[in-house]
């Protein structure tokens, strides 16, 4: 019972506490719990992953569109437009989206006629800018539109910002999900350890009256609630490890610009891991504070 | 010889009803061996609990190996209850640990190592002459053998009290008679023995022997123990013991 008797009796005392009903239900409710956190968690990290991918998509660029009718002056303007780019201190690159390009995107909508000369497609400029800070935006926007009455300027921040808002409020919520999932195991574990001392109290009251302190028969507890947990953690972790695995590979099958941002890198897996093995210290804890809380109730 | 437990003026009182314990003073002395008699009801394991702490009383003032028990912090109370061997009068075994580790359960909780206490548990099977039950569970022990597993619960850490509550109410006179001399061997050992029961013959079987008589909660002077032949002899007497 003391840390010296562990070698071969420990587990002696330990076996008093065998016939704990619902201990395995314990073990059940670790595993579903753990398994939705995991699940909760992995999307939360591949959501902040996409949003950090959509950040840094989306930091310092701008689209410049010439919207001109006809051809000769489209051509003219974009040509017009594009030196002035290249001759801003803020513009790290500027690139023109070749007319063939723009035809193939729009095809799928206009069909074969995308590519025809008479139709009036606005010519575009990729820009790369040096910072991401408005002021940049604000002076090459005034150079642009300086250059050419036609140009518009699309900061892709304007446009994915609201997309990136909501990939961080998913990972967020996804955090407080997590927390609220690590509440609701200690709150179970809590009142689980509560139970198992109520239905136990003969056995505690004789370990107790033989001079056992508030400590070892809460140390106890902590061992069957510890293996209980980690069987629960062991199996809810192999379900969420197969369900992640499942998605990832269905995500990977989309092949999406925006959905290719979920990814899980090797500090997300890392935390991944770790999750079980948190689970089971916060259960054994949770049983360590619960047990201590009741056994100061009595003399 | 020194005085292991002084109480003066001790009341206990459950909840709002009357004293379950009234006035009770008395003083027991190191190495001798006490029973505690008096009718069901008259407070007798009440009284057992408050000495081996399972109950602080309502009022008056305990003093147990030299300190104020009513005082006592509570993280003081494992290291006396360690040092008090209580023989429960239901036997309160742990019905999912051997014979053996039931016995050994005290040791354990004093943290001694595991080879001493296996030598300790093998020497204490032997003087309750269950060796060969070591590994059973209380469920399939005889009542007998479930108190003399109890006994040898109490007694192993060689306590300075041992406190037993009606050790032979459940059990047939040839019992009754090895669980006491079980008990008078550990008195001679020097261990302070006090043991509830209503078998006043077992009294004359202890030489030496002092008695403590409850009536309806107060300590009064014992009635003298009948002579042997009148009222009719017990059960024990009739088997020749």
């Amino acid at each position: 019972m003391t840390r010296g008797s562990k070698r071969k009796g420990g587990g002696a005392e330990a076996r008093a506490l065998d016939d704990v009903g619902g201990a395995h239900v314990m073990s059940w409710v670790i595993a579903i719990m753990l398994f939705l956190t995991l699940l909760t968690a992995a999307a939360g990290l591949a959501t902040a992953q996409a949003a950090g991918a959509l950040d840094r998509q989306m930091a310092g660029r701008l689209t410049v569109q010439i919207v001109e009718g006809e051809a000769q002056r489209r051509d003219a303007a974009a040509t017009r437009v594009l030196a002035v780019l290249r001759g801003q201190s803020d513009v790290a690159r500027a690139t023109p989206v070749p007319q063939a390009d723009l035809a193939r995107m729009l095809q799928p909508w206009l069909g074969n006629d995308a590519a025809a000369a008479e139709l009036p497609v606005p010519a575009l400029i990729d820009v790369d800018l040096d910072s991401d800070g408005g002021d940049a935006v604000r002076r090459v926007t005034a150079a642009v539109t300086q250059a050419s009455a036609a140009a518009r300027v699309d900061s892709h921040a304007t446009w994915l910002g609201p997309v990136g808002r909501l990939l961080d409020t998913a990972a967020w919520l996804a955090g407080g999900i997590i927390l609220l999932m690590l509440g609701a195991t200690a709150a179970v574990v809590m009142l689980a350890a509560r139970a198992g001392l109520e239905a136990h109290r003969g056995t505690i009251e004789v370990i107790h009256m033989l001079g056992a302190t508030d400590r070892q028969v809460a140390r106890l507890f902590q061992r069957r609630i510890a293996l209980d947990a980690g069987i629960g953690a062991g199996v809810g972790s192999v379900m969420a490890a197969v369900a992640i695995w499942i998605v990832a590979r269905q995500v990977g099958a989309l092949e999406s610009q925006l959905l290719g941002g979920l990814t899980l890198g090797a500090r997300d897996l890392a935390m991944l891991v770790a999750l079980p093995l948190g689970f089971v210290a916060l259960a054994v804890l949770a049983a360590r504070l619960a047990v201590l809380a009741q056994m100061r109730r009595m003399l | 010889m020194a005085n292991i437990v002084q109480f003066e003026n001790v009341g206990l009182r459950y909840g709002a009803g009357e004293e379950t314990l009234c006035d009770v003073s008395f003083t027991l002395r190191s190495g001798q061996f006490y029973f505690l008699t008096g009718a069901s009801g008259a407070g007798k394991t009440s009284l057992l609990r408050l000495l081996y702490l399972a109950q602080r009383p309502s009022r008056g003032i305990i003093r147990l190996f030299g300190e104020d028990a009513v005082i006592l912090p509570r993280d003081r109370l494992p290291g006396f209850r360690r040092r008090i061997g209580v023989v429960f009068q239901d036997f309160r075994l742990i019905p999912h640990l051997s014979a053996a580790d039931n016995i050994a359960l005290p040791l354990r909780v004093a943290g001694m190592a595991e080879s001493e206490i296996a030598r300790a548990v093998r020497e204490m099977l032997a003087w309750i002459g269950l060796t060969e039950r070591a590994g059973a569970r209380p469920a399939t022990l005889s009542g007998g053998e479930q108190q003399r597993v109890a006994i040898a619960r109490a007694v192993i850490a060689r306590p300075e009290m041992l406190v037993a509550d009606e050790p032979t109410g459940n059990v047939d006179p040839v019992m009754a008679e090895r669980l006491l001399h079980l008990f008078h061997s550990l008195h001679r050992l020097g261990t302070t023995v006090v043991m509830a029961t209503h078998d006043w013959h077992l009294i004359d079987r202890v030489p030496g022997g002092h008695r403590l008589h409850l009536d309806r909660g107060r300590l009064v002077d014992p009635e003298p123990v009948p002579p042997m032949p009148e009222p009719p002899p017990s059960t024990l007497v009739r088997s020749g013991l």
